[in-house]
């Protein structure tokens, strides 16, 4: 139970993914402008990732690992994210018909969110059980709903206010992103994990 | 036999074993996916996937939308325009409207036309580029090479984003063949000169000119620019068919040139009538 506790705090604050990771940058860049939206898309990105840690798993455990077929790790890993992806595509379509057409392209492009792939392969690497692994997946993916939420909540301010002209726009972006990351490390050292 | 076949493939097994696991798993998840995609099955107006069936196919965005599907949506469920498409032109309006049992009016077909006739030998250069073949870069180093400020760079901008390939260079200046012009506009937006027009088809004189300069300034620049003479003005009168611009002749294209007498007087050449000298 401590350990698992120990995996959400180091997940979602100490590595977290986006600020000390540097993964899954370009959603979070992309769908930082309105929180309605970043809100979405962290649901989507929920979903996916905790659903990828299971399947991932189940797959590298059952299939990869007793095939001896360990190497084939990425190509299978992708395969599962990209139809989690679609499904999720699907279902949304369904229930939420606006917020798909708000998340637009960023939709498919979790297929090419590294966050999500980087998580599957660290929790294989970390030798995690199941359960573990499902923790990690949700933490991970909340961490990255976190720094997206943050940093859309500083854009929408900077939005209103008037930087130089040099700055404007995704200049003034990237610096913001970069002050956060390094806000986070304030974290590092909290847990080993 | 067995055996022997068994020690052939023996060393080949691993990848036997790899490409059937990862088939395997791909097969579970479109599966899956396919069971999803019935079970969460969204009921689209079975009109648009037809629409989109008569629409051309080339996403030119000519429409305003974001290609042919969003155009489709459009008109079914937002009563747009039907004769937004220009590929398609007035058939396809005839066609849609006729499918949706609505009544459009086909809009005039148009096409591209680059007004300059600046070539090689008539304008002159006022230093040599060696940059990137790309008018707008070409533009952006002290207004480009072409002595003339307001003709065609020729580093096919415009060109290379035609859809249809209707846009050909010769001798330094663009040219687009009417009969492959789907009037998507996309030239109309790359050129940085802003030399490319959206004309009616059925007008077929044209002045291909765009300098505004003074008539001694386009002597000294070009043999081909129009000096504002006035000349073909005075012969169309009656008409009211070309007027002055500034310095500049221009055709008013909501009318017709009747007396195309102005081709062969024009002192610079620079009008041209597309059915005689094309």
């Amino acid at each position: 139970m401590v350990k698992l506790i120990l995996i959400v705090i180091s997940a979602v604050l100490v590595n977290n993914f986006v600020l000390s990771r540097f993964l899954g940058i370009c959603p979070f860049l992309g769908v930082s402008k309105k929180t309605s939206t970043a809100l979405g898309m962290s649901g989507a990105v929920v979903f996916v990732m905790t659903l990828a840690a299971a399947v991932t798993w189940l797959v590298q455990t059952y299939v990869l690992k007793p095939l001896d077929i360990g190497y084939m790790q990425t190509i299978a890993f992708i395969l599962i994210i990209a139809s989690l992806v679609q499904l999720v595509e699907i279902i949304l379509k369904k229930f939420l018909p606006s917020l798909h057409a708000a998340l637009g392209i960023f939709l498919p492009l979790i297929t090419t969110n590294c966050a999500v792939l980087g998580m599957a392969v660290l929790a294989i690497q970390k030798n995690f059980t199941f359960v573990e692994t499902v923790v990690f997946g949700f933490a991970s993916s909340l961490g990255f709903a976190l720094a997206l939420v943050l940093f859309t909540g500083l854009r929408e301010k900077i939005d209103r206010s008037n930087p130089p002209k040099a700055f404007k726009g995704v200049a003034i972006a990237l610096i913001t992103a970069a002050l956060l990351s390094m806000a986070f490390m304030g974290f590092s050292g909290l847990v080993k994990i | 036999m067995i055996e022997t076949v068994l020690t052939i493939i023996e060393p080949y097994l691993p990848i036997i074993k790899t490409v059937f696991a990862i088939t395997c798993i791909g097969f579970g998840c479109s599966f899956a996916l396919a069971i999803a995609a019935k079970f969460f099955e969204v009921k689209d107006d079975p009109r648009i996937g037809e629409v989109n069936e008569l629409l051309p196919g080339a996403n030119c965005g000519a429409c305003g939308y974001a290609g042919c599907m969003d155009y489709a949506k459009a008109v079914v469920m937002d009563d747009a325009e039907l004769n937004r498409c220009a590929p398609g032109g007035a058939d396809l309006t005839a066609t849609l409207a006729e499918y949706l049992g609505k009544t459009a009016e086909a809009a005039e077909k148009q096409v591209a036309i680059v007004l300059c006739m600046g070539t090689n030998d008539a304008a002159k250069c006022r230093f040599e580029y060696n940059g990137i073949a790309d008018c707008r870069a070409a533009h952006l180093v002290g207004g480009g090479d072409k002595a003339c400020t307001y003709g065609c760079l020729g580093y096919s901008s415009c060109a290379t984003v035609c859809p249809t390939q209707a846009i050909e260079m010769v001798d330094g200046v663009a040219k687009v063949h009417p009969e492959l012009c789907i009037s998507c506009g996309k030239c109309v937006t790359a050129c940085p000169r802003n030399l490319i027009k959206l004309v009616p088809e059925k007008n077929t004189v044209h002045i291909l000119c765009s300098s505004n300069d003074k008539g001694p300034i386009v002597r000294k620049v070009c043999t081909k620019g129009c000096i504002g003479c006035t000349m073909c003005v005075k012969l169309t009168k009656e008409e009211e068919s070309v007027f002055m611009d500034g310095f500049l002749a221009k055709i008013d294209y909501s009318k017709e040139v009747q007396n195309k007498v102005i081709v062969e007087k024009c002192p610079p050449k620079c009008i041209i009538d597309t059915t005689i000298n094309n």
